[in-house]
């Protein structure tokens, strides 16, 4: 430790300190739909948690490192009990539980060594979408509303700003993680689209009509037909004049002749169904029509269309 | 600036940092906040950090008492719950309560919930004074809700016996000052696939008990009741209905238990847990199985009879 720093330094070299360590990780981004609030977060851990519940009605997602948002969630839940026991169940609320991440991270922002590198959200869900809260708290304890949307952590602005793009209020819960997928794979710096397995996300919902405990976890079978749901319908295709050669045996998902219903029911050869499980996925974003949505695997890894 | 942060000088703080459950932060300071928790238990978390709140903080003597072991009679008036019964069944467990509260001679309440969902696959009811297993009951769910958040897991039932029993025995303290709790357990083992039943006694326990249980003022006649009643392998139905004879029986012999209130349509408190989780019986449904056991014994006061015979004569009396 050197003789003197003056507090101004102090305080400037922790926040960079703070600021450059949520920006190594990943992009996590909150955001209304009319059934509730969604979260997304790529998490490529099964047993390390980015989003998680708090109370009946609220959940917290974290980026930043691990333990130190881990001691938050915990801490946090903590208070949120012992206040619903204290008092009642409908004392809990985001707002509450907001300020008090604020104070508990200003603390440990100026009185510690070293700041949290953290960056948390808050998300109530109302019994009304005008109800939602969603705040995000910063390492040094500052907290902001943020209506409708929230992206944090990694490339936050990007993915803010693609975000913005593709959020509308009343979505449905596809076209909600629609947005939030797009908005987490903007290219960034002009680079290549990633896309997401479902082993590869965390998403989790807070169902604004559910009794009680509103917080469930998207994952497995449900995630995989959400990430199904979320991508773009295949586009009609009018018959095509080689209709006679439906794809026998071919699981080529980008033929333009299979894409009509119309030209594979005269005769169906076999095994080669539009729900064939072996067909290839197509690697980038979706380019020609597509014979159902069903051909569609679930990260098999394949050619690309044709 | 730089004594206070290297450690040599640890600011003020309350207590002893060893003892309450959390860890050390910088400095020597303990955390801010909630931080630094190393128990997954809210009980225990309150028993360092707030044990005013837990239901059995000790009370002060009473000034001038000539006899300070024994209840006040402030407390024997307090209102007092009465009898809870649970059955296994096929696939799960019934919980069921009656619905009075007493104090002293008089009915303090005639619409008590004794019966309360735990969590998703487990209930408790509870007999004694009323306001202590209200506590009893809310810490509970609060206990095993804010371990399922901090672990990420469920605890297993008998973990959930276990706990129960601690907080039993928490209370012992002020029950030996006339405020006695004691709760019924039950719950759906999802290892295997059974229901289960556990007890206690004022200074915890748990005690599993098979097939059937009753506890509360009432209980020695609805187990009587239980034991001409219950046979293994009951559907759910079965077991419902077996539950409301029973309590129907002890609510005809002890005053303190209350029967169906077909007037004020106020009927007993009936649970399921099985497979699919807790399940409160709606009240219309109560209604109807109350009524139908009301009609029944209108020809027969005492209930179904248990056949006397099991079918085949006893071996002794084969041989002559």
């Amino acid at each position: 430790m050197p003789f003197y720093v003056s507090p101004e330094q102090a305080m400037r070299d922790k926040a960079d300190y703070a600021r450059k360590g949520i920006a190594r990780g990943r992009s996590c981004v909150a955001l209304q739909y009319a059934g509730g609030i969604l979260m997304v977060a790529p998490n490529p851990s099964s047993a390390l948690h980015k989003i998680s519940e708090i109370y009946d009605r609220i959940a917290f997602a974290a980026v930043g490192r691990y333990n130190e948002y881990e001691n938050l969630r915990k801490a946090g839940v903590t208070y949120a009990d012992i206040t619903g026991y204290q008092f009642d169940r409908h004392d809990v609320t985001a707002r509450g539980i907001a300020n008090w991440y604020a104070q508990t991270l200003g603390t440990i922002f100026t009185e510690s060594n070293k700041p949290f590198e953290v960056e948390i959200v808050v998300a109530e869900v109302g019994a009304t979408p005008a109800d939602d809260q969603i705040y995000r708290i910063t390492f040094d304890g500052s907290v902001t509303d943020e209506p409708g949307f929230v992206a944090f952590g990694g490339q936050a602005d990007q993915v803010s700003a693609a975000l913005k793009e593709h959020y509308s209020d009343g979505m449905s819960l596809a076209e909600a993680f629609a947005a939030a997928l797009a908005a987490l794979t903007a290219p960034a710096n002009g680079g290549e689209r990633t896309e997401f397995a479902a082993s590869q996300l965390e998403v989790a919902i807070l169902e604004r009509t559910r009794d009680h405990r509103t917080f469930r976890r998207i994952r497995a079978t449900r995630l995989e037909e959400l990430i199904l749901e979320s991508r773009p319908p295949p586009a009609v295709e009018p018959p095509a004049d080689s209709a006679s050669t439906p794809d026998s045996g071919s699981p080529d998902s980008g033929s333009p002749t299979s894409g009509s219903p119309t030209s594979a029911s005269p005769a169906p050869p076999s095994g080669s169904a539009p729900s064939a499980p072996s067909a290839p996925p197509d690697s980038g974003p979706p380019t020609g029509p597509e014979p159902g949505g069903s051909d569609r695997g679930s990260g098999l890894g394949g050619t690309p269309p044709l | 600036m730089d004594s206070y942060l290297d450690g040599s000088q640890s600011g003020p703080h309350p207590g002893d940092p060893r003892t309450s459950g959390r860890s050390l932060g910088s400095a020597g300071n303990p955390p801010p906040g909630f931080m630094g928790l190393q128990t997954s238990s809210f009980t225990d978390f309150l028993a360092s950090h707030s044990p005013g709140l837990l239901p059995g903080r000790v009370l002060p003597p009473v000034v001038g008492d000539p006899e300070p072991r024994a209840p006040a009679q402030v407390i024997r008036d307090l209102p007092h719950a009465t009898t809870i019964v649970a059955a296994v069944c096929d696939g799960g467990v019934v919980l069921a309560g009656d619905r009075r509260a007493t104090a002293g001679n008089m009915i303090a309440k005639r619409d008590v919930e004794k019966v309360f969902r735990s969590d998703e696959f487990s209930g408790m009811g509870y007999a004694g004074t009323g306001s202590v297993g209200i506590e009893l009951v809310r810490l509970f769910q609060v206990e095993l809700e804010h371990y399922e958040k901090m672990e990420g897991r469920s605890l297993s039932l008998q973990g959930k016996a276990n706990r129960l029993a601690f907080m039993v025995r928490g209370n012992l303290a002020a029950a030996m000052q006339g405020l006695v709790v004691v709760p019924l357990f039950v719950g759906y083992d999802e290892v295997t696939g059974q229901g289960r039943i556990f007890s206690y006694d004022v200074a915890g326990g748990p005690y599993e008990e098979q097939r059937f249980y009753s506890i509360g003022s009432g209980s020695l006649f609805a187990r009587g009741a239980l034991k001409k009643l219950y046979f293994d392998g009951m559907s759910a139905g079965d077991a419902v209905l077996a539950c409301v004879q029973a309590l129907y029986d002890a609510a005809d012999d002890d005053s303190a238990t209350g029967g169906p209130d077909l007037p004020r349509r106020i009927f007993s408190v009936i649970a399921t847990i099985t497979a699919d989780g807790f399940r409160k019986l709606p009240e219309t449904e109560s209604e109807q199985i109350a009524e139908q056991v009301v009609r029944e014994r209108m020809t027969r006061p005492d209930g179904p009879p248990a056949p006397l015979h099991n079918g085949s004569l006893p071996l002794p009396l084969q041989r002559g």
